[in-house]
């Protein structure tokens, strides 16, 4: 991914800055500019989201892109955030830990690097919640 | 509109074809089906080619034109359009000639699909098919596309109680099938055993529960009924066509283990053709994983959600059941050259329906193919019949 590429979301990637519909109170992430609901009478606004939630379904990922295959095996999941939206993203546990319900946060960690001297790319991953 | 009707195919073995280049697996499929039906280069009208990512496997974009000039028809000026929706490009590429002939626009039309796969390693190829999904938001955190669909297959399990042996019994039937396919790109029978012993590629997806990397083309050419016996006397006829698109991601769907897509697709498809689900012979439907089988029968509408395993372990699916699925042996086992798929699914039913399927022969005057974009993003769904 290039750099202006990945810079123009970083507070998306960081933080969890997704957005909502003020007119029907939709909350969208990974963040949408036109609510597919209200339409042209939609108000999309950022909204940050807190990061906790669920894990809904989940995979142990051994065979992976080369960028990711320094990594495996990691275990991959979609996540349902307590405000609404779900999100596909890493869970940093064991992959035997993993479970459908598994409550979860978020947290900055690094995703993966470019090359072995390229730039360095991070975003959110989701830690279980003891 | 006016009716349509497919006068001829043409389809490449499938496999790893180490010799032979990309334009040539697609000059090859053309070429058989130009003779099937019996035309010359000249009285073809227009062509359409599904292909998914020439661009990341060979390197080459600009497809149409290429494929146009290298099967002798440049020089003819013939308007040809790639086409592309992912594993679906091939269905999507049928689904535009038959629009063209139906309309009025062409007559003679040629439906392609090709895709070169085996120029590039593994991780590009991993990559590059990760393209169908949300490059953004699914690919960057570390999804692949058996990741995606093994996320659909842990939901499964978990809501309607799969097992894992009836998981594997999709590969097995598909094996079966596809030993008796000439053109398959795996010709031996497997066990249960074999795909529960099988590498963990994303679990509870193991190696025999993925179709493979595949190169290959197929062709097929469609014209309007009212012509179709000046080439053939065999023509079958396009009953229906059904497409539909859902969310990218899997994370944005209503329900993971539903591709409402196929639900609408399916139902387009069957309201067109005025045909009820009993009355479909066989089907052809995306199985690019063995989960996706089993979810495509039942989106689809022939069983009740989280019922198709048991269909599938009591034999209902098999070649000789009541609702033959792959017989080709599926992307499983006949192959998965992404592009060409959705074409490969069409000309086994026309195959079929022909009764020129030698080994695999199934007793039917009704087909239908289901060709899965993505996760389920896009789903297009034909209904052929003699």
């Amino acid at each position: 991914m290039s750099v202006a590429r990945f810079w123009r979301k970083q507070p998306q990637r960081y933080n969890l800055e997704g957005t909502r519909c003020e007119t029907c109170g939709r909350r969208f992430f990974p963040p949408r500019t036109f609510c597919p609901d209200c339409r042209r009478d939609g108000k999309v606004v950022e909204h940050r989201f807190n990061g906790t939630g669920q894990v809904v379904t989940h995979t142990v990922i051994r065979t992976a892109s080369e960028q990711f295959d320094a990594q495996t095996p990691y275990v991959l999941a979609i996540v349902q955030l307590d405000e609404g939206p779900r999100l596909t993203a890493q869970v940093i546990c064991a992959p035997e830990e993993v479970y459908i319900g598994m409550q979860v946060k978020k947290a900055f960690r690094r995703i993966g690097a470019e090359s072995a001297s390229g730039p360095l790319y991070y975003g959110t991953k989701f830690v279980p919640v003891e | 509109m006016r009716k349509v009707a497919v006068i001829g195919v043409g389809c490449t073995s499938f496999g790893e074809k180490w010799e032979t280049s990309f334009r040539n697996l697609f000059v090859e499929a053309g070429a058989l089906a130009l003779e099937d039906a019996g035309l010359s280069g000249e009285q073809i009208d227009e062509m359409f080619v599904g292909n998914m990512s020439a661009g990341r496997f060979v390197e080459q974009e600009h497809v149409g034109a290429l494929i146009a000039d290298y099967a002798g028809l440049a020089t003819n000026h013939i308007p040809s359009t790639r086409v592309e929706a992912a594993c679906a490009s091939g269905g999507l590429a049928f689904r535009q000639a038959v629009t063209a002939v139906a309309s009025g626009m062409a007559d003679i039309v040629v439906a392609a699909g090709v895709e070169k796969m085996t120029d590039v390693g593994t991780g590009v190829s991993v990559d590059a098919l990760a393209g169908a999904a949300d490059r953004e938001w699914e690919g960057f955190a570390g999804a692949t596309f058996p990741g995606l669909y093994a996320m659909i297959a842990t939901d499964y399990m978990h809501r309607y109680g799969l097992t894992r042996e009836q998981l594997a019994g999709v590969a097995v039937k598909n094996h079966r099938n596809g030993a008796k396919n000439p053109r398959a790109q795996f010709r031996s029978e497997i066990t249960v055993d074999t795909v529960i012993n099988s590498s963990l590629v994303a679990d509870p997806l193991r190696l025999f529960d993925c179709s493979p990397i595949t190169d290959g083309a197929a062709a097929v050419i469609v014209a309007p009924l009212e012509r179709a016996r000046e080439f053939t006397d065999t023509p079958i006829r396009v009953l229906g066509s059904g497409q539909a698109t859902d969310t990218i991601s899997l994370h944005d769907r209503r329900d993971i283990c539903t591709l409402d897509a196929t639900m609408v697709a399916g139902e387009r498809a069957f309201h067109a053709a005025g045909v009820e689900r009993t009355q479909i012979d066989m089907i052809e439907v995306h199985d690019c994983f063995t989960i996706a089988e089993l979810c495509a029968i039942e989106d689809l509408g022939f069983c009740a959600k989280g019922q198709a395993g048991i269909l599938t372990e009591e034999g209902v699916t098999a070649l000789d059941g009541d609702l033959p699925v792959n017989p080709s042996g599926g992307l499983k086992a006949c192959g998965h050259p992404v592009g060409a798929t959705g074409i490969k699914q069409i000309y086994e039913i026309i195959t079929q329906l022909r009764g020129e399927a030698t080994g695999r022969q199934i007793d039917g005057e009704i087909g239908m193919t289901h060709n899965v974009g993505g996760t389920g993003a896009t789903v297009v769904c034909h209904i052929l019949g003699v």
